[in-house]
């Protein structure tokens, strides 16, 4: 290939990368502000779509998860903050549409858990260097 | 028991905790979500009806303990616990209403010439935006409304001889003498 045509393909292909993010754009919501957008955006991928379970509502294709999208664009249009659309949401559809999950009576074994199992681990870590470095320093004042 | 013991019992203790704790997800199905709205008040509405475009709101159904019952004519399911519905509403134990959910009027009513019209009443709900209010995220789900319009009971697919006689039922019955009017 020459460089001219190498030139050309180059801009062939990005045009069509272009044109594939536009086609992929499915909903296409108009926001007033930069930090509306920013809202949207961090909102539809914290909140989980409750027919595919494991994907957030910004990615799955489901008809639930677009009609959740419409209603959170809605909400950051009417300059509700984020905590206010998750309270909505959550009014509705209860904890599980969150992934990321309120810190609470019931939930403190969750939150909990990873730092408890930190500190044990940390624990174990440290008394075995400890108990090693003492044999070490023993076996030395044995020689 | 001495040290030893107990320190070799330790990761047998945690190892059989871990198979405690997984054995309870085991069997579970995780597509059933439980409602965030048992005991709270029904959301607000107003729709109109399938059947001749009059709204329907809150107010012309307070007073009675009702069952909501979303379906759509693009919904298996739906088809599948029709008789179901059909059954209970003949039995006249209480108003059986239809939520016609994301759905044309056109398909729904062939549909209801097809397979029948087991509800009192149906709303049209065709951009589901009732439904996210109710957090219905499927169909069909059923909703139990007492008489004061508290949500009582969400059944998460179709109706069948066992939830309607082990769920359903005994709420009903509960929930019968709450109705003031």
């Amino acid at each position: 290939m020459t460089r001219v045509q190498n030139k050309t393909m180059k801009k062939i292909i990005i045009t069509l990368i272009l044109i594939a993010n536009t086609v992929f754009a499915i909903d296409i919501h108009e926001f007033k502000t930069e930090q509306q957008r920013l809202d949207y955006q961090q909102l539809t991928e914290e909140l989980r779509c409750l027919v595919c379970q494991n994907q957030n509502i910004a990615d799955s294709d489901a008809g639930l998860a677009k009609d959740l999208r419409n209603e959170v664009a809605k909400m950051v249009q009417q300059d509700m903050s984020q905590s206010e659309i998750t309270d909505y949401l959550v009014e509705r559809y209860g904890d599980f549409v969150r992934y990321n999950p309120p810190m609470r009576a019931d939930t403190i074994v969750l939150w909990a858990m990873p730092l408890l199992v930190l500190l044990i681990a940390g624990f174990i870590v440290i008394r075995t260097i400890k108990k090693n470095t003492t044999s070490t320093h023993t076996n030395e004042s044995d020689s | 028991m001495n040290k030893t013991v107990i320190k070799a019992l330790i990761p047998l203790l945690l190892f059989l905790t871990l198979v405690y704790l997984l054995y309870q997800g085991l069997g579970k199905d995780t597509r059933l979500l439980p409602s965030a709205l048992i005991n709270k008040p029904a959301p607000e509405f107003a729709l109109p009806s399938l059947m001749n475009g009059k709204i329907i709101d809150n107010n012309a159904l307070k007073g009675k303990m009702y069952l909501l019952n979303v379906w759509a004519s693009w919904c298996p399911n739906c088809r599948v616990e029709h008789p179901m519905v059909t059954e209970f509403a003949r039995q006249n134990i209480i108003p059986v209403y239809g939520l016609n959910y994301k759905d044309e009027n056109a398909t729904a009513k062939a549909w209801l010439n097809q397979f029948g019209n087991p509800y009192t009443d149906i709303l049209v709900d065709d951009k589901g935006l009732v439904g996210i209010d109710f957090g219905v995220y499927g169909a069909p789900e059923t909703f139990l409304v007492d008489g004061n319009g508290i949500i009582r009971h969400k059944i998460v697919g179709e109706l069948n001889p066992q939830n309607i006689q082990n769920e359903l039922l005994p709420l009903i019955e509960k929930y019968k003498n709450t109705v003031k009017n």
